[in-house]
């Protein structure tokens, strides 16, 4: 058992563009789900359509990429407003099978053989990243020497997702502290309150859609940037799911509750990993109880546990406050 | 109430047995058939059970009723790797037979390509599929594989209607099974207001325990005849019913007892259902299984449409039991009190029913339909660890179509979605066809958001 070995390249996963990536998506979540109160189970759409339209204006269709970013963004909030015109006056469990029913139609959609020279297939598109990559300033490898390191795409990946985690948690902070986000939280504590004050609640949870979208579109960038390539299976229906652990384990409803989740959450998921294989080739777990296929399994056995577990002990996660979350927590 | 219980539990085996037998008795009519047809009729050759295996198949012309041969076809098999390993040309008869070198362990899970010869063919006959001039044959099993290649147009020539019709019959016998799974899911979400994302595990718990015992060694015979498969099915089907009041006792019950919100619960059964579908993958590997008997069946030929035994006995089984729920939750007490249960807990308690009994018997009854469906649905197309999951949002579909947390509602949604599925494949890629059905949900809550069936209330 390499310890150092593991803890290293946990660390890696920890900080690294996938943290990024869950990052963004969970940021986008709690403006749903931790001040909204919106039960929305179709992250992994908005991500979709995000990294799907930056990808196919500049690989199919040859524009800009930064054409492609806007293009992105714009149908992040088309989405909203096509989920949100049935769904928001509905109950929390009807939006959430809506939403989850949205995103895989656009996967589906994406991924089909009718749409093969727009959007790849399974298959999915690559080479539109060569304008990002080009603005690189990094080479080599980059990182603490001995302890964590990055290749040098990873590292730039990184940089501006970091970055963009950063404005987005500014922007929530900037939101949540105004009175646009105190009618938000109020929304998500009694709806029918807010309603009798006269503001129009379907108004702020489109909103609230549309902001939480865009951040899920961001994510979606990332996700095809960090590895140059996308295609459906990066966007799964488990990607909101895991997208949610991120968010309760950091702490639904708090501006930072995302990034110490996303941190946490990815150090852990690598760290399980890392251990379950390396035990399952040193021989530490019989080859007869665990083979190596089945140990890359265990992180995900555990974090379904973990979500349960959270869920039911812990609903405000690491930093949340209990109170805040008073729609689960009775 | 006991006896409600035992009545329900006493029925739905005896439903299953009595369906299992009819299929028993399906399977003995399918063999008997093709010689009851009239030579020189365009029949496959007879599987034997040897210790080779070979590729079997026909070339008929479905121009012409009945078909007829076509002869002197050249067929040749090739290996993964593109070499010939076998060469036949079709008899008067129109068929062909072509051993696969080496035993039977030799050939298991390899793919062998069938190639046709289009040159070989008679004038102005081509093949109804274009694409069918090559196709794989993956050996699963250690029988003879059979394939058949259709010459022309469908019979009669009503490509479009017959079609439909087939779909149509293809969308009966996936909506039965579809509606048994919903039902369980929508009389929980009744009941407990609990909308469960890990209904869908319970369907792959069916499924998988099916094959366990299905895997143990030896066969289980009855009068000479090996019903392995269908005493996995009835297994499955008690221990699926086990396994959901287990999850109500252990899991659900405390929760309700602590107060958690819906919404909490609804996110506890989301990470019930990822540990659940990877200790599935951990037990049963990625790979896609299938039970060791009714794989390969002959189709009845019954006018233009194709029909195996086996999805007959598949949809009458299902039929049977929605029918039998159906009766259980009309007539009897224990079915009552679950419709007043799920009408309106509070008032149903305080006229005096036990509500926490009714929702265990409702997880066990709802479990148990969930599993019998998952055995059925791997009976009927295979199963992987993720098959529960992956109709999981059909089965959502379906509830809320008919109208979340009503029973029949449930089966209405089934079959109005499981039926589009298949038909809709006339007009939309069949890759798509999920799609559809999922665009047909969100259209249905735009016009009407309580469902079909559901009571007209707000529902936000």
């Amino acid at each position: 058992m390499d310890w150092q070995n593991i803890f290293s390249l946990a660390l890696q996963q920890g900080l690294g563009p996938s943290a990024v990536v869950y990052c963004l998506a969970a940021i986008g979540l709690n403006v749903h789900f931790g001040y909204t109160g919106l039960l929305n189970f179709g992250q992994a759409g908005f991500m979709a359509i995000g990294g799907y339209a930056m990808a196919s204006v500049v690989s199919t269709w040859g524009l800009p990429f930064w054409l492609g970013v806007v293009v992105g963004l714009l149908l992040a909030v088309v989405l909203a407003l096509l989920l949100g015109v049935p769904t928001l006056r509905l109950r929390a469990d009807y939006l959430a099978i809506v939403t989850i029913a949205a995103a895989e139609i656009i996967r589906q959609t994406v991924g089909s053989v009718s749409l093969l020279e727009y959007f790849g297939g399974q298959d999915g598109l690559t080479g539109f990243s060569d304008s990002f990559r080009s603005l690189n300033p990094f080479s080599g490898s980059i990182g603490i020497p001995g302890v964590v390191s990055w290749r040098a795409n990873d590292a730039w990946v990184m940089l501006v997702g970091w970055i963009l985690v950063v404005i987005c948690c500014l922007i929530v902070w900037l939101l949540m502290r105004s009175p646009w986000g105190r009618v938000l939280k109020s929304i998500r504590e009694d709806e029918d309150a807010v309603r009798s004050l006269g503001k129009n609640v379907y108004s702020y949870k489109m909103q609230s859609l549309i902001i939480g979208g865009v951040f899920g579109a961001l994510a979606g960038f990332i996700t095809a940037l960090k590895s140059a390539a996308i295609n459906p299976s990066f966007f799964a229906t488990d990607i909101t799911f895991f997208a949610y652990t991120v968010l309760l384990v950091g702490g639904a409803a708090r501006v930072l509750g995302p990034v110490a989740g996303a941190i946490i959450f990815w150090f852990l998921l690598s760290f399980l990993d890392l251990f379950f294989t390396q035990a399952a080739a040193t021989g530490l777990i019989p080859e007869s109880i665990m083979t190596s296929n089945q140990a890359s399994l265990m992180r995900f056995i555990f974090m379904g546990l973990a979500l349960m577990l959270l869920m039911i002990f812990r609903p405000q996660g690491i930093f949340g406050d209990r109170k805040e979350l008073a729609l689960d927590a009775r | 109430m006991q006896t409600g219980i035992r009545r329900i539990a006493g029925l739905l085996l005896a439903v299953v047995v009595a369906v299992l037998a009819l299929s028993g008795t399906a399977q003995a009519a399918a063999a008997a058939a093709p010689t009851a047809a009239d030579a020189p009729a365009c029949v496959l050759p007879e599987i034997t059970d040897d210790d080779t295996i070979s590729i079997l198949g026909r070339i008929c012309d479905t121009r012409e009723t009945p078909q007829t041969p076509v002869e002197g076809v050249d067929i040749t098999v090739e290996d993964e790797s593109g070499n010939v390993v076998g060469e036949a040309t079709t008899t008067a008869e129109g068929t062909f037979e072509i051993p696969l070198p080496g035993t039977t362990v030799d050939n298991l899970g390899k793919t062998f390509t069938v190639k046709v010869d289009e040159k070989s063919m008679p004038e102005g006959a081509a093949l109804r599929n274009p694409d069918d001039v090559t196709r794989d044959v993956q050996i699963n099993l250690d029988n003879d594989v059979s394939v058949s290649f259709p010459v022309g147009e469908a019979a009669g020539g009503e490509g479009i209607a017959t079609q439909g019709l087939q779909l149509l019959v293809g969308g009966i016998v996936f909506s039965t099974l579809l509606a048994m799974a919903a039902l369980g899911l929508s009389m929980i979400f009744g009941t407990t207001g609990l909308t469960n994302f890990a209904h869908g595990e319970l369907i792959t718990f069916g499924a998988l325990v099916a094959y366990a015992v299905d895997q143990l060694p030896g066969a289980i015979r009855i009068g000479g005849t090996d019903v392995t498969v269908v005493v996995a099915v009835i297994v499955s089907f008690i221990l699926s019913g086990v396994f959901g009041y287990l999850n109500d006792k252990a899991l659900w019950k405390p929760l309700r007892m602590r107060g958690t919100g819906v919404i909490a619960m609804m996110i506890v059964s989301i990470g019930l259902s990822i540990f659940l579908r990877n200790i599935f993958q951990y037990v049963a590997g990625g790979q896609n299984h299938n039970y060791s008997q009714y794989a390969a069946v002959q189709p009845w030929e019954i006018g233009p449409i194709l029909l195996t035994p086996k999805d007959t006995a598949v949809a009458l089984l299902g039929v049977a039991v929605l029918i039998a729920v159906s009766l259980l939750l009309q007539y009897t007490r224990i079915g009552k009190a679950t419709r007043a249960v799920a009408d309106n807990p509070a008032l149903a308690s305080s006229s005096g029913i036990n509500v926490e009994r009714v929702i265990a018997v409702v997880w066990t009854g709802g479990a148990a339909l969930a599993g019998l469906s998952g055995v059925l649905l791997g009976l009927t197309q295979g199963f992987d660890y993720q098959l529960g999951f992956k109709i999981l949002l059909l089965v959502f579909a379906a509830v809320v179509l008919g109208g979340l947390g009503t029973i029949w509602g449930a089966m209405l949604g089934a079959f109005i979605i499981g039926i589009f599925i298949e038909v809709s494949t006339l007009f939309i890629p069949s890759e798509l066809k999920f799609v559809g059905a999922l665009v047909v949900l969100i259209v249905v809550l735009l016009i009407r958001p309580q469902g079909l069936l559901g009571k007209a209330q707000r529902v936000g």
